[in-house]
């Protein structure tokens, strides 16, 4: 009888082990649990966007380029997306390389927001042609309109002081830890006094496009350094 | 900065208008573009195929042949264009490599081939991506294996000045070098087998008295086994002991696991000497003969399979603990599991879980002794599950630690193959290079007639001359004809080499000079059936090695160091000193490769006699020194 007895509990704990093992199985099929822990894999597939740029034509009517120089500016541009757009994490990538001491991610990122003019998340070859010609071939009203537009990063028409620190902030950013002298945690902050002070006539916190425009065309320094660039390409 | 980056450079410059705003002082000066040039094309032509691309695209990398100004060496004026002699289809994966940032290995390429690409080129082989990289590294090991494996074969020829310790060694960890160490390889073999035998007889059963019942050998013979015994411990020991006087480093040979499997082997013996009188650790003496067994593991000097078992073994450690890890987990699992199954059964052998490792083990490993059953469902379920997954815990590691045996015996036997055929194709480069070095001395005897007759070289001969010898060949021939007139002797061959000695009257052998005619090393075939009794330095062997000339090397073989030809003259320099030795005594044996022939020996006397072929007897007398051609 004994030994009955423990046959039967034998029994019962097979049965206990298999009524487990199946709700366990039928959890995972619920998909409350996951077995498996890299089951999201399959959502990260590369939609493989491609587009093509407009017409050498049109581009050299738009811009102010001429065809070789466009040819030449396309083939750069391929080589490194040969998808034709760049989105903004290869854009940041290509950026950083040029100032490894720093961090560039953050100026990178306003940057990008002025060259995607349609802000549709990606920068294809037409927008950053135009941008660049803007920046290399265009009048200094058109540059510093843009460089107005840069900083200006809720596109509102108007620089408060707060837009204008994250952008000292993400410059300063780019110069890294290793400078001489070395860099105070409030140099972005005073800059940015430096620069109101400067740009904000009627003091009232914001700087208008129209009082940016005023102010850097009565400073020479600005004047020159804006014709810096002429014959980069 | 990569490659492609540097495209958008421009852009980063123009986008930093966005700084001038803000900025307080004024800026540097922009560098000036000078002579912008236009981008152009550049055509390469690689052994025929022509590539082109942008001259921007190979600025890219200005520290390489062609994004430096080293390629102007290249450039040919009539087709404006820039000419490799290189092979193109190594040449594609190096232009890729400026195109696109990334150097990538063909597989199909062999290793030493691409290395030697890219050596030209100037790319360092550590850019090589990481898609290519891997295979690159291991292809790279396994050619520097199979090269050190050679270069040990050629460390092992005898060099000439070794002292008796050094051959001592030698001959112990080789024992195909020399006859008494062939004899004393099969000697220790045999007495550890006679150990081993004698270990394992000693506790057979031998008959037994009638008042007892059946003794082992052992204590029947004790006198015989003991006497065999002290032999065999005997020679292990002197053996030990002249390995360790012999060894080039004590420290690490004591350190090494042969020496202790054979220290481990003879200690018992030494230790149950001193203790025999001491009742106490008797029982701890006993247990030491066991250790006798290791005697057996004395064999892996004997046995190359066993060392590569070992190896194997070695390097598999990981595999193997793998293994080890997961039986113990799932041992303790399914014996828990099968106790509390099987707690209930009445007369059940799963007194406790480590009761039940038993029945897991050998369930596991399906053994199935069948000492201990499950008798409840419950078990029996469980039990079959057991068994199962113990088969496939098992075969999960296997094929690894197989692949790596594989993979190791398979080394050693392509370097056993690789030296077995060494000896044949270096016989057959030698018949092929036998054929072309006579060439030199036939021609010399048609041009040399010619010149010493002063006949003017008619038109006739000119064209017969030309006709048999190419322009490199007469180049050679020359060069050796000056070198013969610098030291005012002369190339002979063999046969009358070997006459002139006979006629000698001074009968010594003629010392032998190391040749360079391949890896095979400094002994030639001309000394294997000669004394070597002057070893020479290895001082006659000609720096120039070059491949260029086309009947100098048939066959490209790679020369390992090459003193310089100045130390072949001071072989020169030491032969003026005896003098008094007219004959071949003082000739040197110099196989001559197809290089350049080693110097002759100097003789005081001049060759002025006439060359013609009949006349190469009389020559006899004087110092001619033999040229064997190799």
């Amino acid at each position: 009888v004994v030994s009955v007895a423990w046959e039967t509990e034998g029994l019962q704990t097979l049965g206990i082990v298999v009524i487990v093992c199946a709700s366990v199985k039928l959890l995972h099929l619920l998909g409350l649990i996951n077995f498996t822990e890299d089951s999201i894999d399959d959502e990260q597939e590369q939609s493989m966007v491609r587009h093509r740029p407009e017409a050498l034509e049109k581009l050299e009517a738009q811009t102010r380029f001429s065809k070789k120089e466009l040819q030449i500016l396309y083939r750069g541009f391929k080589n490194e997306c040969p998808s034709g757009v760049v989105n903004e994490e290869t854009f940041k990538s290509i950026y950083s390389q040029f100032f490894p001491q720093g961090d560039a991610s953050r100026y990178a990122h306003f940057l990008f927001n002025a060259f995607d003019t349609d802000h549709n998340g990606s920068v294809s070859f037409e927008d950053f042609v135009l941008g660049l010609s803007t920046l290399l071939r265009g009048s200094v009203q058109e540059k510093l309109n843009w460089a107005f537009n840069l900083y200006d990063i809720n596109k509102d028409g108007y620089i408060t002081k707060d837009e204008m620190l994250d952008i000292m902030r993400a410059i300063y950013s780019m110069m890294g830890r290793c400078t001489y002298p070395v860099l105070k945690d409030d140099a972005p902050r005073q800059h940015v006094e430096m620069f109101f002070q400067k740009m904000d006539k009627n003091k009232d916190g914001v700087v208008t496009i129209e009082e940016f425009l005023d102010c850097c065309q009565k400073d020479e320094n600005i004047m020159r350094s804006m014709q810096l660039f002429e014959n980069v390409i | 900065m990569a490659a492609g980056v540097a495209a958008w450079l421009p852009f980063a410059r123009a986008a930093a208008i966005g700084w001038m705003p803000v900025a307080n002082c004024p800026m540097p000066v922009a560098p000036r573009d000078h002579g912008k040039r236009q981008d152009e094309l550049i055509i390469l032509n690689v052994s025929g195929r022509r590539f082109q691309t942008w001259r921007t695209t190979l600025d890219r990398y200005p520290d390489t042949l062609l994004g430096s100004s080293e390629k102007e060496f290249f450039y040919n004026e009539e087709t404006k264009e820039y000419f490799f002699d290189r092979d193109p289809d190594a040449f594609r994966s190096i232009l890729n490599f400026y195109r696109t940032g990334k150097l990538h290995y063909p597989r199909h390429e062999c290793i030493s081939a691409y290395d030697e690409e890219l050596a030209f080129f100037g790319i360092i082989p550590e850019i090589i991506g990481d898609c290519c990289y891997e295979e690159y590294k291991d292809r790279k090991r396994e050619n520097a294996e199979r090269l050190m494996d050679d270069q040990e074969e050629n460390k092992d020829n005898k060099l000439p000045n070794m002292n008796f310790r050094e051959t001592m060694w030698r001959a112990f960890e080789n024992p195909h070098t020399s006859t008494m160490a062939l004899v004393f390889y099969y000697v220790t073999g045999f007495f550890i087998a006679i150990s081993v035998i004698t270990n394992v007889v000693e506790t057979v059963p031998c008959g037994s008295t009638p008042n007892q019942k059946d003794v082992p050998c052992g204590e029947r013979y004790t006198v015989a086994f003991f006497c065999m015994d002290t032999a065999c411990v005997m020679i292990f020991t002197v053996e030990y002991l002249m390995r360790l006087f012999a060894a080039p480093s004590r420290y690490r040979f004591m350190r090494s696991v042969m020496s202790i499997i054979d220290v481990v082997a003879i200690l018992p013996y030494y230790i149950g000497l001193v203790m025999t009188n001491n009742e106490d650790v008797s029982g701890a003496f006993v247990t030491l003969r066991v250790f006798r067994v290791f005697r057996i593991f004395k064999f892996s000097r004997h046995s190359q399979g066993l060392r590569i078992l070992g190896y194997t073994l070695k390097s598999c450690a990981s595999e193997l603990g793998f293994l080890l890890f997961s039986l113990t987990m799932a041992i303790i699992i399914f014996a828990t599991v099968m106790f509390y199954a099987e707690k209930g059964s009445s007369s059940s052998k799963f007194t406790s879980i480590p009761a039940s490792f038993w029945y897991t083990i050998v369930t596991m490993t399906t053994l199935g002794y069948g000492d201990m059953v499950p008798k409840t469902i419950a078990g029996k379920i469980f039990g079959s599950i057991c068994s199962l997954s113990g088969v496939l815990v098992i075969a999960l590691p296997v094929p690894v630690i197989v692949s790596n045996f594989s993979r190791i015996y398979h080394q050693n036997q392509r370097a056993d193959k690789r030296r077995a055929q060494k000896k044949a194709r270096l016989a057959r480069i030698r018949v092929v290079k036998t054929g072309m070095s006579s060439a030199f001395l036939h021609n010399k005897r048609n041009g040399l007639f010619n010149e010493l007759l002063e006949l003017p070289c008619s038109e006739e001969v000119e064209q017969h001359l030309s006709k048999t010898a190419s322009l490199l060949e007469s180049q050679h021939h020359h060069l050796l004809h000056c070198l013969e007139k610098t030291t005012a002797h002369e190339f002979v061959d063999e046969q009358l080499y070997e006459q002139n000695c006979r006629e000698g009257a001074v009968q010594s052998y003629p010392s032998c000079s190391p040749s360079l005619s391949s890896q095979e090393g400094p002994t030639g075939t001309c000394c294997t059936h000669q004394a070597r009794k002057n070893p020479l330095p290895d001082a006659s062997v000609p720096p120039t090695c070059q491949g260029a000339l086309q009947e100098l090397s048939a066959v490209h073989i790679q020369c390992s160091d090459q003193p310089a030809l100045s130390t072949s003259r001071s072989s020169l320099n030491m032969k003026l000193d005896d003098t008094s030795r007219l004959n071949c005594k003082s000739g040197l044996i110099t196989t001559a490769i197809i290089s350049i022939p080693t110097p002759p020996a100097v003789s005081p006397e001049g060759d002025s006699q006439p060359l013609t072929s009949p006349s190469m007897q009389t020559i006899a007398s004087s110092n001619a020194v033999k040229v064997s051609t190799l």
